[in-house]
Order: C-alpha cells, then sequence, then structure tokens
C-alpha cells in the first residue's frame, strides 16, 4: 500500500488576517505558521493509522511552497510518514497546484491520496477533486471513516442530508475531516527521526495560471453591538422583524 | 451561455440550487448571453418551474443512478453537457455536492474556477470574482483568465429572485459513464432543516450547562422555524450531535439569523458563522468576545432569557 498526503501551510487559526502591498499580498508579519488543520489531523493522521495497521504501507507527503514551508514539512514527518516532496512553487492558483501534486502522484504510482477537505486560508477545497480529474481517479469528498479490505476502500462521507456509506476500488482520492482519525502530537522519538527522513525537492512544471489574485479586502466591521433589555423580549423580536429584516 | 447545474438530494432540488439559478441568469442578463439549468437523475419537482428562478432551458439527463453523487461520473457528465451547450460559464451552488463537482468540471473544461464566490463578476476589465478567504476574514478579487470560467456560489449569499418564466424542457440523451463507487449504506438525518440550507439557526454553547437543559433552544427553533446547532465543546461532550457542530472544524454556516446561546465566540466557532447576516449572542458574560462579533447582544441568563424570547416571537406570530 502506498500513500500520498497532501499538506499545506496555512496561518494560524487565530492569526491575524491582514494585507499589505495595496492589499494584494497576505502580510506575514507575525505570523504563526500551522499545517493545514484538515491535512494533519485527518489526512496525516489517517494515513499512519493505516500504516500502524499495515507496517508495509507506505506514506509520502507532498506540499507546493517555497523553502519557508521546510519547518512544517518537517513537523508532519514528526508526526509520520517515510519522506516528503516539496515541489518548489508558490503558485496561488488551484490548478497549477493540483497539476503539480498529479505529476509526483503519477510518478509514485500511490493507492490513496489523501487531502484535507479545504485549507483554511483559500477555503477552497478543491484540490482532491482537481487531482481526481486529472488523474482519471474516483473522488470521495468529505470522508469520515474509512476502512480497506485489500483492493476496496469503504468509506464514510457526509452528504446534504445525512452520511453514507460507500465502496470504492483503489487507487482512489479521497478528501478527509473531522472523524477521520484522532488528532495527535508529534512525540521526542518522532521529532528526532524527521529531522533524517528524506525531503526531496522538485521543480514545478510549466503550467499557465488559471485565476490570479487582484486584490484582497477585509469586511467592513460590524458598525457595534446593539443592546437589548434582557426583560425586554418584544423590542428584540421587533428589531429582528423590522430593522434586520430576517424573521 | 450561462449553463447552472442544479444538484438535488433525495430528489428534491436545493435550495442552494435555486440560489445558483438565480445567480446565473442574473450573470447571463450581464453578459447579454442565454441561461440554462443542468439536471440529473430523476427529481419530483417541476423542472419547468425553474424559470421562476431565471431558466430559459433546462437540459435533463432523467437516469436514477445519477441520483447519488459519484464524482467521476457527475463531473463528465456536467463537462459534455456544457461543451455541447457553448457554454461560457458553469454555475455550482458551493454546497457539498457543488463543492466536489465543480473542481473536476473546471479541470475537463480547462476552466478557471473560483469556488465559494460572494457576488457576481465584475466584467468591466476581464472577469473577476470576489470570493470568501480566511474562513470569513477576508475577500479575495480573484481573475479567471480562461476563456471558460467555473463558480461556485456561497450559499445564502445571493437571493432567490422571481421571474415570471416558464422554461423549456429538454431531455438529453448521454451515455451515463460506469459508476466510480458503489453505495452501501445511507444514513439520513430525518426531519430536520439541514443546517447548511437553514435560513434561521439558534445554536447553544457550554453556557447551557448540559444536554438535559436543551429544551429552552428546542422550543426556540420550533417557534422561529430554525434548525438547531451547537458549538465544538457541546459536540465533543456528546451534548449534542456531531453533525451540528459549527465552526472552523465543523460546518460553516451563513444564515440570515444566528442565535447564539451561551457561546463565548472563540474565533475557531466565529470563523464557521460570520458569514451570518444577523447575529444575535444571548450570553450571562458581558465580557463575552461574541458580542463584538453580533448586531444584537442580549446579556441576561440563557434560562430567563430563551424562554421569554420564544413567547415574545409566539406572540409576534400570533398577531400577524
Amino acid at each position: 500500500m502506498k500513500i500520498l498526503v497532501c499538506i499545506s501551510k496555512t496561518p494560524d487559526t487565530t492569526a491575524k488576517i491582514a494585507f499589505t502591498e495595496g492589499n494584494t499580498k497576505f502580510d506575514e508579519n507575525g505570523v504563526q505558521w500551522i499545517i493545514n488543520p484538515y491535512d494533519e489531523w485527518y489526512a496525516l493522521v489517517k494515513a499512519i493509522e493505516l500504516k500502524e495497521k499495515d507496517p508495509s504501507t507506505i506514506i509520502h507527503l507532498v506540499t507546493v511552497g517555497m523553502a519557508d514551508a521546510e519547518p512544517i514539512i518537517r513537523k508532519a514527518l514528526a508526526l509520520g510518514g517515510d519522506e516528503a516532496i516539496r515541489i518548489n512553487s508558490n503558485s496561488n492558483d488551484s490548478f497549477n497546484v493540483a497539476k503539480q501534486i498529479a505529476t509526483v502522484a503519477k510518478e509514485g504510482s500511490y493507492d490513496i491520496i489523501f487531502t484535507g477537505k479545504e485549507t483554511i486560508d483559500y477555503n477552497s477545497a478543491s484540490i482532491g477533486s482537481m487531482l481526481s480529474a486529472i488523474l482519471d481517479m474516483p473522488f470521495v469528498s468529505l470522508a469520515n471513516k474509512l476502512d480497506l479490505n485489500e483492493n476496496t476502500a469503504i468509506v464514510r462521507r457526509e452528504i446534504e442530508s445525512g452520511e453514507e456509506t460507500c465502496e470504492v476500488n483503489l487507487p482512489v482520492v479521497i478528501s478527509c475531516q473531522k472523524g477521520m482519525a484522532e488528532q495527535r502530537i508529534p512525540n521526542m522519538r518522532g521529532i528526532m527521526a524527521a529531522r533524517t527522513k528524506p525531503l526531496k525537492v522538485v521543480e514545478p512544471i510549466e503550467v499557465s495560471a488559471t485565476t490570479s489574485i487582484k486584490k484582497f479586502d477585509t469586511p467592513a466591521a460590524k458598525s457595534g453591538v446593539k443592546l437589548v433589555d434582557p426583560a425586554n423580549m418584544d423590542e428584540l423580536v421587533r428589531l429582528l422583524k423590522e430593522e434586520a429584516k430576517v424573521i | 451561455m450561462v449553463l447552472v447545474y442544479i444538484d438535488q438530494a433525495d430528489q428534491q432540488i436545493k435550495k442552494s440550487s435555486l440560489e445558483a439559478m438565480s445567480y446565473g441568469a442574473a450573470l447571463a442578463k450581464q453578459l447579454g448571453c442565454e441561461v440554462a439549468a443542468l439536471v440529473l437523475g430523476t427529481v419530483q419537482d417541476n423542472l419547468a418551474d425553474l424559470g421562476k428562478n431565471g431558466a430559459q432551458k433546462v437540459y435533463h439527463l432523467k437516469n436514477e443512478s445519477l441520483n447519488t453523487l459519484d464524482v467521476k461520473v457527475h463531473s463528465s457528465i456536467i463537462a459534455t453537457a456544457a461543451k455541447n451547450a457553448n457554454a461560457t460559464v458553469v454555475v455550482f451552488a458551493h454546497n457539498i455536492n457543488g463543492k466536489a463537482i465543480a473542481p473536476a468540471v473546471s479541470v475537463k473544461l480547462e476552466a478557471g474556477l473560483v469556488s465559494g464566490a460572494s457576488s457576481l463578476p465584475n466584467t468591466e476589465n476581464g472577469f473577476v470574482v470576489t470570493k470568501t478567504v480566511f474562513s470569513g476574514k477576508a475577500f479575495a478579487s480573484i481573475q479567471i483568465e480562461t476563456p471558460i470560467k467555473v463558480i461556485a456560489i456561497n450559499q445564502n449569499s445571493f437571493g432567490l429572485v422571481a421571474y415570471d418564466n416558464t422554461a423549456t424542457v429538454e431531455e438529453l440523451n448521454l451515455p451515463i459513464p460506469p459508476a466510480s463507487i458503489k453505495i452501501t449504506k445511507l444514513e439520513k438525518v430525518e426531519g430536520e432543516i439541514p443546517l447548511t440550507e437553514a435560513s434561521l439557526v439558534v445554536s447553544g454553547g457550554r453556557g447551557l450547562k448540559g444536554p438535559e437543559n436543551w429544551g429552552i433552544l428546542l422550543d426556540l427553533a420550533k417557534a422561529l422555524g430554525a434548525a438547531t446547532a451547537c458549538s465544538r465543546p457541546v459536540s465533543d461532550s456528546d451534548w449534542r450531535p456531531h453533525h451540528e457542530h459549527v465552526g472552523q472544524t465543523g460546518i460553516q454556516i451563513a444564515p440570515n439569523l444566528y442565535i447564539a446561546i451561551g457561546i463565548s465566540g472563540a474565533i475557531q466557532h466565529l470563523a464557521g458563522v460570520n458569514r451570518s447576516k444577523t447575529i444575535v449572542v444571548i450570553n450571562k458574560d458581558p465580557e463575552a468576545p461574541f458580542f463584538k462579533a453580533a448586531d444584537y447582544g442580549v446579556v441576561g441568563d440563557a434560562f430567563e432569557v430563551v424562554p421569554a424570547l420564544t413567547t415574545a416571537i409566539l406572540k409576534m406570530k400570533s398577531n400577524a
């Protein structure tokens, strides 16, 4: 069994979101970087759980990013995984990123490709679906449980009206969310081992961008909370009906 | 032509797809072109009625096997239908199915994608679509550089627009690729309003002290016709089911009204609800950070305030 886990570097969930250079660039000043939580807690840890069940499993990590992404990759390797590949590109065009990862995926002939359900910076939830289309593989999104039965994955996923379980033949691309695995923290042995695990850097292939970011904006600040007397709920109802017009 | 993918769940057209239809119709008007809907599977709704949401034409591939999501199959059919109709823009609802299918369709059409769009594109100089980023804490304006564009529009960000149209329905006869997944078990959540579709949501946090106290919240939700939600500690403690958990790691929602009861408003919770149009916070702690993100606040004991609010709502409804 060979598994590829896609890892993205994102600002910490509590990071201040601000922009520079005329609102065209994310302000990285003072930002703590983390592994995108869905990639770490659910995709990577699920891969590690599968390797614990079957130690012959090989886990590769892949990220698209510049050298400053390496501390994040080392942290991921400290949790688990055998080696990592960094594609040396700072593209933020989903299609470009998916094409780069697909190139690595084709070379490695993986049985399962895991992604998180989305990244917490661009929130596009696109890479898994795009990869499946480029690689002509089935795609299961929003998975919260997975078991393997030889060459078949039994996956439970979220759907609009609840959950459903499906069977899919490998190879497959799966996007992971809460429920898929239990969150862990790296231990000292893992951190030491990660220092010597291979981290390969490859140059990106040429892909013409399909999108480009023109500018960022932050939403207008709320004008301030209007406090309502707890003894006067008729007034709150009136405000919701006549002022906010939401009921 | 603008082609809008109309998604279904349990053979019923989703509200988010009707919003996508209204969005597509407005976009077609802006671009001066036609707009059509694409429906896959068997649905109970009258398809000609999609005209009331702006469709001029409805393409329908009627086959039961398409009622459940198989991204490989659905994306392939949608891409073929889009090519056959010479679509220049394909619109999806950014819901569970749309999020899964739209990126694959964009690859097949070699089209740039904006996923999670929040408004109509600016087409004065190019084709620039605004989308929410950083979990609702910012917007990005994204230029699509390709001749064909794919847009997935956020739920509840573009209202339904009523049109006085009847759409013509054309049955499509496209080959259906072999299934890539097999559904073996379905666990439906019965009788509840799905959170992502709900326009009114009542949500509870640790301030309610225990699952036995949820009655006051359920009464309020019932009086309003609202869906119920909860914070992460509540679902982690199994006071409420996991599918009710809204926040960074749970469901992200954008209802018209979000009433937060006994929720302090941690940044991870706000990331799941900050696109709500109106936020009401009920908390006995005046320092709760949630008040900073609220439109209306009530500083008081939830066990008194919530039943009083329910009574006031019922009174308003009986006078209406």
